[in-house]
């Protein structure tokens, strides 16, 4: 009986695992690179019927829109590069003040969802299922148009203390600016918050290796004021001046400004991000298993020492990668500015293309540099994760 | 307060009444959180009575009511306007026979929808656009629900078939919709007069329906030993979700023309519809690899060692379970998409949102009412969106499934 | 046994909401002694002992642990809490630090020692546990019997009087039970109190002074091994003792 040792010499080719496999490879590579090949030589011929210019020569051209309030130098003679780079500036700007503010909001949030307040807890419960189930467009439609439509013109601003003046035309904001003798004090009170930094982690290594009490957060607060105390004297007791804004002609001077669209789109997406992160932080905090807790307690951990030696470090591990991601979302949905005619990335990139053609080479440029954020996000994510990555059980 | 027990050993100390209890565990837990709370309680009190009062009284609906059509379909010509009552009743009458057959969630929704229809019907309101023909259209159509329940309840209609009812349904409204050349009966509605709730609809589901299989598709393919494949999935699925929605919108609907054929013209809802598919898929896929990582090597296995070839281990075995890790992932990205179609309005096509922008542009009577307007927006899109986390949660919890977040 | 008791509770009393967990539970622990407690789920065994170190809040009744009365002050919980260690069924290792860190964590923290001098304990702690070559791993990485032994080393190391373990082979697999049951034997015989919730009746043979039998969140029998395996009085824990002697 050796039927066992024919068949194997004659299996047919449509059965034999291994040619299957290298079929498989040719059958997909040929599949999948005809339709890229297919969709560029259509291409090729549209761009040909079509005359398009697909260099990025035109960066160097002048732009001639303009971009209001830029955060750089920023004429329309200057180029389209320029303008674009205005964009980005915005974007990045605008995702850098919502992600702190964001960060922070959402925190608190989360604290008091988690808060043993049951109204507290509701508040933020409310907070959070109002701005998860909205989209984001019609949040800033409802910041920027209908709580702006709320706001009085110049001649009447609201005068908050700061004092901040609030108006039709923006947000004015006094805002310290540097004297002269001012750099004094800053640099003073950044030496003193690197010392005090340094002396803390030595102090609380010292503290740990020695078991002596070194007071490490008390002497590390001191020495920040020290320094900032030193630096205001040795400035002339004047480090800053107050720009505060002021009335001239229509409108207002002076001051930090912001515009309607920045301040609507700053609020919109600080506040619908938050949510999320609201989500997140009490995830990572409530995944914290109770037996951790209580395992900390039973050998003499006092609350606070349950929270921060315990709790927060595991629980940042979790919140941490999510954490990102939101942020990553956040400056994404930063091009939603584009509905309110607030200048980021995107929206220059809209007007150029409306202005000087040139669809692909301009989109190629945005998806590039959103494509670069995103890249560089996941490369440090995935650096932290390797780093703290820690085996459960 | 203090009440003598008589047997102190088995008596439980005296313990307030329930709502006493409740309050006090809650509310005056501690020093802080009775300041918080004699602090909370009367501002919340306060901002709930502003609400209601401008709502009530404040507040001039007029941009909204006037126009419920609008906010429903959009342009689309009132004269062919029975094509849209023809679909939606014919989407009512397969979701009667769904609750009569497998009840549960879809119970819940037929009859959320079905009260909702029936409150219309009779608001007592005098409304041009709310007029008989339209009153009795709805009751029908409540009617017609109620018929399918039956149908599906009482007789023996194979599974099948309505699963089967469900593909032919859209397919049927979507050509009705778009009418057929050199038809009298039924012209041509360009999709340029879509809009409203119609287009949101049409926009979350298509995208939902078609985004689930491609992502799928696109999870097998980055996990795919083929290179080739697995190369093209991952830069497709990284490239895609590395970029804003918006971007895609406008790629789609500017430059995507010019990687196809000449002669070929896709209309621009269908580009759009697309935009949002290839976005959503994107995402699936990334949280379906997640659930397939998840099944353990033992159930492919046990599949195999069970004589499953390898795609039946991956239907019957590997996707089921994965899928089912993923659930609150997948449904929380569902959700995702159905807000981010108010993005269209962004390339001028008029969904809910859009309407509801071109209402306040179109008079300036009704710009004074856009808080109205934009307040009504965000409830109606809280509704839809709220109820869709209901019952993701619903689902869950039948499925015995834990979500964290 | 004439000095003061290192344990004592009168009248604890336990409610969960509407359940009674405990009904009145009176027991004196003298310094040295190794006191088992065993019954049936649920019949209030792991709750008590976690009364002793307030995981668990009684409602009536007196408990002082080495003469300090356990009560709404915080002080006292603290303090409490240094003196006794205690084991938990799950282990509940850190997983975010070294075992060594898991140990030296709260001698450093709530002693005050020096790091050095911690860490030297806690090389002597694992070398008694028998497993001193695992100090710079992650808990995550060992398996059940070491993580459970690295768990008694970090109770140990805190130098308490009384030790607490909440059924600390429950959730082992069977050939390491004995390796964990080695080391609590060593630790008793070394003279440290020990109250100790579980069913490995071989354990309580060898080195129980005396034996609780828990029922109902009451204590049904009290006495040393030998009168309770040899002749049990009351009928339910002649029944439950049948259940699991069996095998």
């Amino acid at each position: 009986m050796t039927p066992q040792k024919s068949d194997t010499t004659a299996i047919p080719f449509y059965r034999d695992e291994r040619i299957l496999k290298i079929i498989a490879q040719i059958v997909s590579t040929v599949v999948i690179f005809g339709f890229l090949i297919w969709a560029v030589i259509n291409f090729l011929k549209a761009a040909d019927a079509r005359n398009m210019e697909l260099s990025f020569g035109f960066l160097k051209e002048a732009a001639g829109f303009p971009i209001s309030n830029p955060p750089i130098d920023y004429e329309p003679s200057m180029t389209y590069g320029r303008a674009f780079i205005v964009g980005l500036v915005n974007t990045l700007l605008i995702s850098g003040v919502g992600i702190v503010t964001a960060t922070i909001v959402g925190t608190l949030v989360a604290l008091a969802r988690l808060s043993s307040n049951w109204l507290l807890s509701r508040m933020a419960l409310v907070f959070i299922e109002f701005h998860r189930n909205i989209p984001l467009l019609v949040l800033l439609f409802i910041w920027y148009f209908v709580v702006f439509s709320f706001v009085p013109p110049v001649k009447e601003s609201l005068v908050w203390p700061g004092p901040i003046f609030i108006n039709k035309r923006g947000v004015y904001i006094s805002w310290p600016r540097l004297t002269d003798s001012g750099s004094t004090f800053l640099v003073l009170s950044i030496i003193g918050i690197i010392a005090a930094i340094i002396l803390y982690i030595i102090l609380r290594k010292r503290r740990k290796n020695t078991g002596k009490n070194t007071y490490y957060t008390p002497i590390s607060i001191g020495l920040i004021l020290i320094f900032s105390v030193a630096g205001w004297f040795l400035s002339g007791g004047s480090p800053f001046q107050m720009d505060i804004p002021f009335l001239k002609g229509f409108n207002y001077q002076g001051g930090l400004r912001l515009t309607p669209e920045f301040a609507g789109m700053y609020l919109s997406l600080s506040l619908y991000t938050a949510a999320f992160i609201a989500e997140v932080v009490r995830g990572g905090i409530q995944a914290v298993n109770k037996g951790q807790i209580e395992a900390a307690r039973a050998v003499g951990l006092n609350q606070m020492q349950v929270l921060s030696l315990v709790v927060m470090p595991q629980a940042l591990r979790i919140i941490i990668p999510p954490m990102i991601s939101q942020y990553l979302n956040l400056t994404k949905n930063s091009s939603l500015a584009l509905a309110i005619g607030f200048q980021e990335v995107f929206a220059v990139g809209k007007t150029t293309i409306n202005q000087a053609g040139r669809a692909v080479p301009v989109f190629a440029l945005i998806m590039i540099t959103y494509l670069s954020l995103s890249l560089l996000t996941s490369f440090i994510l995935n650096i932290y994760n390797r780093r703290i990555q820690f085996v459960v059980r | 307060m203090a009440i003598k027990e008589m047997e102190q050993d088995i008596v439980r100390p005296p313990q307030p009444p329930g709502l006493v209890k409740w309050i006090k565990e809650n509310l005056f837990s501690s020093v802080f959180n009775s300041i918080l709370t004699v602090l909370l309680f009367p501002t919340i009190l306060y901002l709930l009575y502003l609400v209601i009062i401008w709502v009530l009284f404040g507040a001039n609906w007029k941009a909204v009511s006037q126009f419920p059509l609008l906010f429903a379909i959009g342009q689309y010509p009132r004269d062919q306007i029975w094509r849209v009552g023809f679909v939606f009743s014919g989407f009512m009458f397969m979701l009667g026979i769904s609750w009569g057959r497998w009840s549960g969630l879809l119970r819940s929704i037929a009859l959320a929808a079905g009260s909702f229809l029936l409150l219309i019907a009779v608001l007592p309101v005098q409304n041009p656009q709310l007029d008989m023909t339209m009153r009795i259209y709805l009751g029908s159509t409540i009617l017609i629900t109620l018929v399918g329940y039956l149908i599906g309840n009482k007789t023996r209609l194979k599974n099948a078939f309505i699963i089967a009812g469900w593909f032919v349904i859209p397919i049927v409204g979507v050509v009705l919709l778009a009418g057929f050349e050199n038809s009298e009966r039924i012209p041509v509605v360009h999709t340029t007069l879509w809009g409203g709730l119609l287009v949101t609809f049409l926009l979350a589901a298509g995208g939902i329906v078609l985004s689930f299989p491609l992502g799928v598709a696109l999870a097998f393919g980055r996990r795919s030993s083929l290179p080739v494949v697995s190369g093209f999935s991952t830069v497709f699925i990284e490239g895609i979700r590395g970029v804003p929605l918006v971007t895609l919108l406008f790629m789609f609907s500017i430059i995507l023309a010019l990687f196809l054929p000449v002669e070929s013209r896709i209309d621009r809802l269908v580009r759009a519809l697309m935009a949002v598919t290839v976005f959503s898929a994107a995402y699936s896929a990334e949280n379906i690899r997640g659930g397939l990582q998840a099944v353990p090597l033992g159930q492919i296995e046990a599949a195999k060692a069970l004589g499953m070839g390898n795609f039946k281990t991956t239907v019957f075995i590997v996707l089921p379970q994965a899928l089912r890790a993923v659930l609150p992932a997948i449904a929380g990205q569902f959700i995702a998409l159905f807000k981010d179609t108010t993005l269209v309005v962004i390339i001028g096509i008029n969904d809910f949102l859009g309407i509801g922008r071109s209402i306040i542009n179109s008079d300036p009577e009704f710009v004074q009412m856009r808080t109205e307007v934009y307040i009504f927006m965000a409830v109606v899109y809280w509704i839809f969106s709220y109820m869709m986390s209901l019952a993701s949660r619903r689902i869950e919890s039948t499925m015995g499934i834990e979500s964290n977040l | 046994m004439s000095e003061e008791p290192i344990i004592h509770c009168s009248g604890v009393h336990k409610w969960f909401d509407e359940f009674h967990a405990l009904r009145g539970i009176d027991m004196d622990v003298y310094e040295g002694e190794v006191i088992v407690i065993f019954g049936p789920s649920g019949s209030g065994k792991s709750t008590f002992i976690r009364t002793i170190n307030r995981l668990e809040e009684h409602q009536q009744g007196d408990i002082s642990v080495d003469g300090i009365e356990l009560s709404h002050d915080v002080r006292n919980i603290e303090l409490i809490r240094m003196e006794t260690g205690m084991v938990f069924q799950q282990f509940n290792l850190f997983p975010h630090l070294s075992v060594i860190q898991n140990i030296t964590l709260a001698p450093i923290w709530v002693r005050n020692w020096p790091k050095e001098k911690a860490e030297d304990k806690a090389m002597e702690l694992l070398t008694l546990v028998g497993i001193p070559e695992q100090a710079l791993k992650f808990p995550g990485n060992l398996s059940g019997g070491q993580q459970q032994r690295v768990a008694i080393a970090r109770a140990l190391a805190m130098e308490p009087k009384i030790m607490l373990f909440d059924e600390p082979t429950s959730a082992l697999d069977p050939e390491m039970i004995k390796e964990v049951l080695d080391a609590m034997i060593d630790l008793a015989k070394s003279g440290m109190t020990m109250i100790v919730v579980t069913h490995e009746m071989g354990f309580a043979r060898e080195v129980a002074d005396r034996m609780y039998f828990f029922d109902e969140g009451l204590i049904v029998e009290t006495g040393t091994p030998d009168e309770i395996y040899n002749n049990p009085q009351e009928d339910r824990t002649k029944l439950f003792l049948s259940q699991i002697l069996q095998h």
